[in-house]
């Protein structure tokens, strides 16, 4: 981990309306950190995921990813940065060859370069057997892998995961988590949101988010002490109680 | 470049792999043409008529045989029992009762003024119609078989009449296929264009790939053209597969140059994929674009002019039309296939749709957004 910051965020504020999801929010993620954005159901983690890949105008505060504006740099952010969201958006009647030749080629992966890395990813995975499937007829846990190597081909800064393992039992999330322990390793920074307390565990360092705001943000460590808690989980907790207190 | 051709691959690969797309793509041709040029016809063929003969004479005979003879009429002999007569009109057994008076020949002999009674079933209007101008046209040319021998018998003089000898312009058969097949074919790339753009847009918003398209640097003007660019050559590829049958099976003349007329059916696809893409934007299921587009399309169909006459419509119905593509591109290919009109013939048309397609693809473009 460096101290170079990929991602800065400054009293960013999404309003739909009347609703405010996200609420003054100020943040930053270190190059080559696993950034665990943690919420309940309707945080507003997602809307913050979006602003930062930029398909999502925020309506107030300032924010650049890999060191360009979300405002004016839109399209340089886009080539700097991987995606891969609830609904992983493979192509289902596509091959799982296809879908990496198919994006990797509009980052503009080189033919040549594309073709090595499929070969390197075919070995890794082991799914010589797989490549030439149709993504509908794949595992929904080989969806998510796959899903993964893609928002990575291109050898993105940061790669926003937006609850990437959810619905896959525990050996999958697992496997999941070692692909992107891997990926850290050649340098990619990791922002993911997530559902599973003990997934947050495995972060460097995690934001919590509650209504829109973040309450809590720290190494897991941290925030174990801060709220005298024995795992993740019981921190969740204490916080959302803490927030339903506030509201009577 | 390079960007574009993987796009184009894509769409194309699962274009054809759609169990959906394929049968509209390759069956649908020839379905509407077979199927549609024949059924959905004006001709009046084999009309049911019932003739009621109560002169029972030499030329009331000779009218009926007339009636017999014509390809237009399946002639059945009744008797008069009204009760009868109205019954069969009623039960559509027949289309028209036909009632010869007593004395029509002596009438006719002494100049008698003498009518005959027609009974139409005038539900359908157009049909009606067409059944008393045959039926009329039938009764003349029996006075005009019999003008000589009324003269020199009974020494009446008749009238000389005036008669307006047709001649019916680019389509001197009066072949009802021709006029209808242009139309079948306009109807069908129609819907390549504007049904199969949109709902393949509109799936990607259903299936959720769309917004990891959005946060990849891709263009937007690169993802419109990967969508526009399969169905524009898919929809000529149909129109000369429609152009093929009509030649091969219904004896279609294209009497001006093909390449004119592949020249404006391009201009017309580019606009009809200009709506559809415009619709996709809006529509969140491709439900909600199915019946956008079936709304839009039933008034452009039906006002085109593919079944009726346009210049027979009032004023204001006129006026929608000229927002209406549709009726554009049908005056082309018909006045392009039949009448062997060219580009410069059709100047107003080719700047109408030129217009039309270029605000309803920059609309299209404007109104899709990869940032919200």
């Amino acid at each position: 981990m460096s101290n170079e910051n990929i991602i800065e965020v400054e009293n960013l504020v999404k309003k739909f309306g009347d609703f405010t999801a996200n609420d003054n929010l100020t943040f930053t993620v270190k190059k080559s950190e696993i950034f665990g954005f943690l919420g309940a159901n309707g945080a507003g983690k997602t809307t913050a995921i979006k602003i930062l890949c930029g398909i999502l105008f925020p309506t107030s505060g300032k924010v650049s990813v890999a060191g360009f504006d979300i405002y004016k740099e839109r399209d340089k952010i886009k080539e700097n940065i991987g995606y891969m969201s609830q609904g992983f958006s493979l192509y289902e009647d596509l091959t799982v060859k296809e879908n990496i030749e198919f994006y990797a080629g509009i980052y503009g992966v080189k033919r040549k370069v594309i073709k090595t890395r499929l070969n390197e990813l075919v070995e890794k995975l082991g799914i010589a057997d797989l490549k030439n499937k149709f993504v509908r007829d794949l595992p929904l846990g080989w969806k998510q892998k796959i899903a993964f190597s893609v928002a990575i081909f291109h050898k993105p800064k940061v790669v926003f995961l937006d609850e990437p393992t959810s619905g896959v039992d525990p050996i999958t999330r697992r496997q999941f988590w070692d692909l992107i322990y891997e990926a850290v390793e050649s340098g990619i920074t990791i922002f993911v949101t997530t559902h599973y307390m003990d997934e947050a565990e495995y972060c460097d360092r995690l934001s919590i988010m509650v209504d829109g705001r973040i309450e809590a943000m720290g190494t897991p460590t941290e925030l174990k002490t801060k709220y005298n808690a024995k795992n993740m989980d019981d921190v969740f907790v204490k916080l959302a109680r803490k927030q339903s207190e506030e509201n009577k | 470049m390079r960007i574009l051709l993987i796009i184009l691959r894509k769409e194309f690969l699962q274009i054809f792999r759609n169990k959906m797309m394929l049968p509209i793509i390759f069956i649908m041709p020839f379905v509407q043409t077979l199927v549609l040029v024949y059924a959905a016809t004006l001709e009046l063929q084999h009309t049911n008529i019932t003739i009621v003969d109560l002169d029972h004479s030499q030329m009331s005979e000779k009218l009926c045989s007339k009636f017999d003879a014509s390809d237009f009429f399946d002639v059945e002999f009744g008797q008069s029992d009204y009760d009868y007569l109205d019954k069969m009109l009623l039960t559509e057994s027949t289309k028209a009762v036909l009632i010869i008076p007593q004395d029509f020949e002596n009438n006719m002999r002494t100049g008698v003024k003498t009518q005959l009674q027609l009974n139409i079933n005038a539900i359908d209007g157009q049909t009606a119609g067409l059944i008393n101008i045959y039926v009329n046209q039938t009764i003349l040319s029996l006075l005009k078989d019999l003008k000589p021998f009324v003269n020199k018998t009974d020494l009446m003089v008749m009238p000389a009449s005036i008669q307006a000898k047709p001649r019916f312009w680019y389509n001197e058969t009066l072949n009802f296929k021709h006029f209808m097949l242009p139309g079948i074919i306009t109807i069908l790339i129609s819907m390549i264009g504007i049904f199969l753009t949109s709902l393949n847009l509109v799936r990607e918003k259903e299936m959720g790939t769309i917004e990891q398209i959005n946060v990849t640097p891709i263009k937007k003007w690169q993802f419109l053209s990967g969508k526009l660019i399969p169905f524009w050559i898919i929809g000529l590829f149909d129109l000369a597969l429609g152009l093929l049958i009509g030649v091969l099976l219904f004896d279609l003349p294209i009497e001006g140059s093909i390449f004119s007329l592949f020249v404006f059916s391009g201009l017309y696809l580019f606009t009809a994929i200009g709506l559809g893409l415009l619709i996709a934007d809006f529509a969140d299921t491709q439900q909600q674009a199915m019946f956008t587009i079936f709304f839009f399309f039933l008034i452009f169909v039906l006002m085109g002019g593919v079944f009726t006459s346009v210049e027979s419509m009032p004023d204001w119905a006129q006026y929608i039309n000229r927002i209406n593509p549709l009726y554009y591109f049908m005056k082309i290919i018909r006045a392009i296939l039949l009448k062997g009109s060219g580009i410069k013939d059709m100047m107003n048309e080719f700047f109408a749709l030129i217009t039309y397609g270029i605000i309803a693809m920059s609309v299209a473009v404007w109104q899709y957004r990869k940032t919200n």
